[in-house]
């Protein structure tokens, strides 16, 4: 009796938390069936938005997942100074309000700031696309390199000392070596980097400005159709971030048990 | 090629591993580095391959000072404890490593691995991956693969640590029959004293970072330099200053010159060697290894009186 207690509680949090709000979302857009959906989701500002956000996520992700391999080798395979405050600045980003990291990059790129001065010179980072990748990079930095240091401690170094011993350089060592070793670990790390980066509202939104058809990402279009009381509009585009989660939460299954595996 | 370490002293913090260690390995010798943990003969085999870097003293390869050169060009076929078996690659491609490192025609890959898999007794299994294998073939693929470079030295380091019993003792005997094939200048680490006297030709003892004798597997046994090396490389008796091997213990049932009065506590027998635990008067254990011939003459028995007297014993000047 207890385990059916149990099992029903579990599945009626989740129902009465995710997915009947989720669910609605995906009635009220196809509410009028498909044709009042595609032509809210094929609108030029929508799909402008839909490109920006795929332009920020295509910036976004290769730079973390290249500079979260390199920062996960120097945090497990080096002994440097200040090795233990690095390690704690990585979890800054998930610890931190998104508001917050879209205000301090306002205070430093904005008039007045440390480096308020690039506008002078034609180099625009606030309302536009490069402070919104600077946000996104942000928010998204941490899930590659938690991902890959705690697999890289558990295969060690040893293969990597068989290979130095066979002849390897150590970029022939990283690359056929180390790189197959933690592949599922950075292929988690990257699912989770995009759709962090897709996702992205609170940073985004502080320093983008909020420009329609210009430096409005998917979920700030969501924002803007909402409040301009096109419901419609808001649902069928909450509908394609939805099913980006879906994709995402799909991948993850797909990854996971090999991750396991190996 | 023979290999030499000159006065080389590597520290870990405070913690000095090797202290002025010097040592020859003639050239196509089988030799093991024997010590206890922490003596530090995995660290002596690691500062030959490269892998650490001493503080000070040389490496030599042959005639040539390989100290400051890294291990990828310093030529020697390393196998560790634990395999170190690239677990993503098939048996064939990890033999194949260096060679398609070094960029070597296919066909002569080929020509190449199939030849050694076939040394190792691993021909059906080119296509299986690590995990897929037991120890000792994992073993033996680490050691294909090490070989496949043709290097100038083979280093082992504790290469049958991680095995069972069984497996241990027919690895040692095939790495005997593979040493007399090849001919390679071989270093095999290990702490199992039975284990290097039956590989090796030549047995470095260390102890606390220190060589304390370097000899055959006869010499150390029957001319042991003190009393480490003694009780390290055989079980040994100490009555005051003097120390006894078990089989070198006469034991009889009525008393004669020099021998002195003790207890049977317990009668093992183990096949051809009967082991026997005996007290004397003052407590003192004493350890004795019969043949089980001997053994049956005297009826041994628990808690029976008999007469102890050392047929040969070693006494070390103090220092």
């Amino acid at each position: 009796m207890p385990k059916y207690l149990l099992r029903f509680g579990a599945l009626g949090y989740l129902s009465l938390l995710l997915l009947v709000p989720v669910g609605f979302v995906f009635y009220r857009a196809f509410e009028h069936g498909l044709g009042p959906a595609w032509d809210a989701v094929s609108s030029q500002q929508a799909v402008h938005a839909l490109e920006l956000t795929l332009l920020m996520a295509a910036i976004a992700v290769p730079a973390n997942t290249i500079f979260g391999v390199i920062l996960a080798l120097a945090l497990v395979r080096s002994r440097f100074p200040g090795r233990g405050l690095v390690n704690a600045i990585v979890d800054l980003p998930l610890a931190l309000s998104p508001v917050v990291v879209g205000l301090a990059l306002f205070l430093l790129y904005g008039r007045g700031g440390w480096l308020g001065g690039l506008a002078d010179h034609g180099i625009k980072i606030l309302f536009a696309v490069p402070g919104m990748v600077l946000a996104t990079m942000f928010v998204s930095l941490p899930f590659v390199v938690r991902e890959v240091v705690p697999v890289l401690r558990e295969i060690g170094t040893e293969q990597e000392q068989a290979a130095e011993t066979l002849g390897a350089s150590p970029f022939q060592t990283f690359w056929r070596i180390t790189l197959p070793a933690i592949r599922w670990a950075v292929a988690y790390g990257v699912v989770l980097t995009t759709a962090r980066a897709i996702g992205e509202f609170g940073a985004v939104s502080v320093v983008s400005g909020k420009i329609q058809g210009r430096t409005e990402t998917l979920p700030l279009y969501v924002q803007a159709q909402f409040e301009q009381f096109d419901i419609q509009g808001a649902y069928a585009a909450s509908v394609i971030l939805a099913l980006i989660a879906v994709a995402t939460v799909v991948g993850l299954r797909v990854i996971h048990p090999r991750e396991e595996e190996s | 090629m023979g290999i030499a370490a000159v006065d080389v002293t590597k520290r870990f913090g405070s913690y000095t591993a090797l202290d002025n260690v010097s040592v020859t390995i003639p050239e196509g010798s089988l030799t093991a580095l024997l010590g206890p943990s922490g003596s530090g003969k995995s660290t002596l085999l690691r500062v030959i391959a490269g892998l650490e870097q001493p503080e000070s003293g040389r490496v030599l390869i042959g005639d040539e000072d390989v100290t400051n050169r890294p291990a990828r060009t310093r030529g020697v076929g390393m196998v560790f404890q634990h395999y170190a078996a690239f677990k993503h690659m098939t048996v064939w491609d990890n033999v194949a490593f260096g060679l398609t490192i070094r960029k070597r025609p296919k066909a002569d890959v080929a020509d190449r691995v199939h030849e050694l898999l076939e040394l190792v007794q691993l021909e059906g299994l080119a296509k299986r991956y690590p995990s897929q294998l037991s120890g000792g073939q994992r073993q033996r693929m680490a050691l294909a693969r090490a070989l496949a470079v043709e290097p100038s030295v083979l280093l082992l380091d504790e290469p049958f640590g991680a095995l069972d019993a069984r497996v241990r003792k027919e690895l040692r005997a095939w790495l005997r029959r593979l040493h007399d094939e090849v001919h390679v200048t071989t270093i095999i680490v290990t702490h199992d004293q039975e284990e290097a006297m039956e590989v090796a030709g030549q047995i470095v003892v260390l102890n606390g970072g220190r060589v304390e004798q370097v000899g055959s597997p006869r010499e150390l046994y029957d001319e042991p330099a003190n009393e480490f090396v003694m009780s390290f490389v055989g079980p040994v008796n100490r009555v005051g200053d003097t120390f006894v091997r078990p089989h070198d213990v006469e034991v009889r049932l009525e008393p004669e010159d020099g021998s002195t009065e003790a207890m049977v506590e317990r009668v093992v027998h183990l096949g051809f060697e009967v082991r026997v635990e005996l007290v004397r008067d003052n407590g003192q254990h004493l350890l004795v290894q019969l043949t089980q011939e001997e053994a049956e003459q005297l009826e041994l028995e628990r808690g029976q009186i008999v007469y102890v007297r050392p047929r040969h014993e070693t006494v070390f000047s103090a220092g």
